[in-house]
């Protein structure tokens, strides 16, 4: 167990900069969760952690060390790969041995190492049975067993669920946060799934272009976005973004709720909308609405429950609210967001 | 309501058992009559007394043809050195291959100069690829002794001294050396192309977890590299071995089969008595020795790429 630390890591090839001045500092047993769109540079991040790429500049630190040249083999930095890596032609229990192998670990304390991380992850029936014979939860779990077996001083997850069923999945989200919480291992998790990261990670690192854009804990990024790009990333629906005397406004879907048109709204924003559709997501509505006052007619999402939207038609107009204390401010030209409330 | 009526004619497209008997037939065609007419011939003529000047197949004499063929004096020399090239080739070329497919798996500097470089030998014509072994290894001439003499280890007063040529050609172990040399430079670029294509469609990730988990070099090679490969390893063996038992242009350019039977082997000594000397029966019974063990070789290798294929 140890912390990491990123300092000004780049990673450039040619002219293309696929990591742009990274920095970043994990505590020990923190489950740090890196979220961003594909080519955003979060997996060529997670390869020089692992270091499977060298940076262009910039430190990696393991544990305070500097790390950065060294090989892979060097890093005692355990990684589970998207598509699980097992080795096809060495049983489940081959697989799981290799890492103690590769360190010359005695005959006995490999199996008894063996045995321990099959027990811990309930893969004990699977040992004798080769990769193309199990199904996708039960490899995950090897090459989880695999990754723990050595004792690593940190985690490395490139996506470890996305090619698992969808309800495999959810199960799978929990499996692993508790795996985590059992070991306390440091861990760095890679996905480009917000609901992975916001239901496990500690903390969140969003990237998008090779720039991290907010570290935050997840009630953090979603309440306090540091920019335009976070707050339309996180959250689905994304937060309403709306232009306002030269500043971009940022609101929740679920904080646009139908008033009385003679309701006073004491700083609150009252906004005129003509709904133009309406979605069932089963525990609530989303009402599309349309905003007309502007230059140009604008989409707004509004979350509400189904004794509200009951009342609500398509194509019928109706005041909106969003009450102050749920409005968050960016500026306009650097989508960075600016101190809450108006001047 | 209407209905638009279509006219669909059926067509033979769409008869699969007839276009693909049609499709077959000119394979068909061509293994009856350039394999199936010739090995059957083969058989008839090895149990018969037919010489060139007599090519009848009438007079029947059993088994005669090979009981002669295996008192022969060149026989055990040939199986022995048909044996040992091909093994040897075997060898050297699937150890090389595997060591090329490994260099050129990775991205670097100028790679496609290397790539043609190894393609190389494929694409030369056998007349010129004959006189460069020839020059190379002349009795007189042989650039290679030049280059030993210069860094001393011929000549008089050396290790490989006293004379200052080797005579690659004209003697037991350095032809056969020769010959396994020739047959590793002409068959390398097929095989490397084989375990090449196996090499990249091997998921890098397996490459990258094995160094992650610790792996150094050779552990990755032996242990991750070399089992994945193995099938087509087989596969690329099979080519190999073929093609080095079944061939004679070898032989036939460089030592000839000599000094004496010393270097022969069992195609070119077939090749020899059949057409060269004449007793075409004979002949046909030499060829058809090498029959069941190119046979067996590849029934085994076919298996074995099946059974590692499928576990």
């Amino acid at each position: 167990m140890a912390t990491l630390e990123l300092r000004g890591i780049k990673k450039h090839y040619g002219s293309i900069h696929a990591v742009d001045g990274v920095d970043l500092a994990i505590a020990e047993g923190e489950f740090l969760a890196i979220l961003g769109p594909s080519g955003c540079g979060k997996s060529t991040t997670m390869r020089m952690i692992a270091g499977l790429e060298i940076p262009s500049a910039g430190e990696v630190l393991i544990g305070g060390q500097p790390v950065t040249h060294l090989p892979p083999r060097a890093r005692n930095v355990s990684m589970v790969f998207q598509s699980y890596a097992l080795y096809p032609h060495m049983s489940v229990a081959e697989n799981i041995a290799f890492p103690l192998k590769a360190r010359h670990v005695p005959h006995a304390e490999r199996e008894a190492k063996v045995k321990w991380a099959a027990g811990l992850l309930g893969i004990e029936p699977l040992l004798k049975r080769r990769p193309a014979r199990l199904s996708g939860g039960e490899k995950q779990k090897v090459a989880l067993a695999r990754a723990l077996v050595r004792d690593p001083t940190l985690f490395i997850f490139d996506e470890p669920l996305s090619s698992l069923d969808a309800q495999v999945r959810a199960l799978a989200r929990s499996e692993l946060r508790q795996l985590h919480d059992r070991t306390r291992i440091t861990t760095v998790y890679v996905t480009h799934d917000q609901v992975e990261a916001l239901s496990m990670g500690d903390r969140i690192a969003v990237m998008q272009s090779g720039r991290i854009r907010q570290i935050g804990t997840p009630q953090q990024l979603y309440s306090h976005p540091a920019d335009t790009f976070v707050a339309a990333f996180i959250g689905t629906p994304p937060m309403n973004l709306l232009e306002r005397d030269g500043r971009m406004l940022g609101f929740r879907p679920e904080f646009l709720r139908p008033v009385p048109p003679t309701t006073p709204g004491e700083g609150a924003l009252r906004l005129n909308l003509r709904i133009v559709e309406m979605e069932f997501l089963g525990a609530d509505w989303l009402v599309h609405g349309q905003l007309e006052t502007g230059a140009r007619p604008q989409r707004l999402l509004a979350k509400t429950q189904p004794d509200v939207a009951i009342k609500l038609r398509v194509d019928e107009r109706y005041d909106f609210a969003v009450e102050r204390a749920h409005l968050r401010y960016f500026d306009r030209a650097t989508g960075l967001r600016v101190d809450d409330g108006p001047h | 309501m209407a209905r638009t009526e279509v006219a669909v004619r059926v067509s033979i497209g769409d008869r699969e058992g007839l276009l693909g008997g049609l499709m077959m037939a000119p394979a068909l065609v061509y293994i009856a009559a350039l394999v199936g007419l010739p090995f059957c011939l083969a058989i008839a003529l090895s149990l018969t007394s037919a010489t060139i000047g007599n090519p009848s197949i009438h007079h029947f004499v059993g088994l005669a043809n090979f009981t002669s063929v295996l008192h022969d004096a060149a026989f055990p020399f040939a199986l022995r050195n048909s044996v040992i090239v091909t093994v040897a080739t075997l060898i050297v070329t699937l150890v090389l291959a595997t060591i090329e497919s490994e260099l050129l798996a990775h991205d670097f500097r100028g790679k496609w100069f290397w790539q043609i470089l190894i393609i190389l030998p494929w694409a030369m014509p056998v007349s010129l690829a004959a006189v460069n072994w020839l020059w190379l290894l002349d009795s007189e001439f042989s650039p290679v002794d030049w280059i030993l003499h210069q860094i001393h280890l011929l000549g008089p007063g050396t290790i490989w001294g006293p004379a200052n040529h080797l005579y690659y050609y004209g003697r037991e172990w350095l032809g056969l050396g020769s010959i396994v040399a020739i047959n590793v430079w002409r068959l390398l670029p097929l095989a490397t192309i084989i375990v090449l294509a196996g090499r990249t469609s091997i998921p890098r990730d397996i490459f990258e977890q094995a160094q992650v988990d610790g792996a150094g070099i050779l552990r990755v090679l032996f242990r991750i590299t070399v089992p994945a490969l193995l099938p087509i390893l087989v596969v690329a063996a099979m080519f190999t071995a073929l093609l080095v038992f079944g061939d004679m242009t070898v032989v036939a350019i460089t030592t000839r089969g000599g000094p004496g039977y010393a270097t022969q082997l069992l195609p070119y000594w077939a090749y020899l008595k059949g057409i060269e000397g004449g007793e075409l029966s004979e002949g046909a019974a030499v060829a058809l020795f090498m029959f069941p063990i190119l046979l067996a070789v590849a029934f085994l290798a076919l298996r074995m790429a099946y059974r590692a294929e499928s576990r």
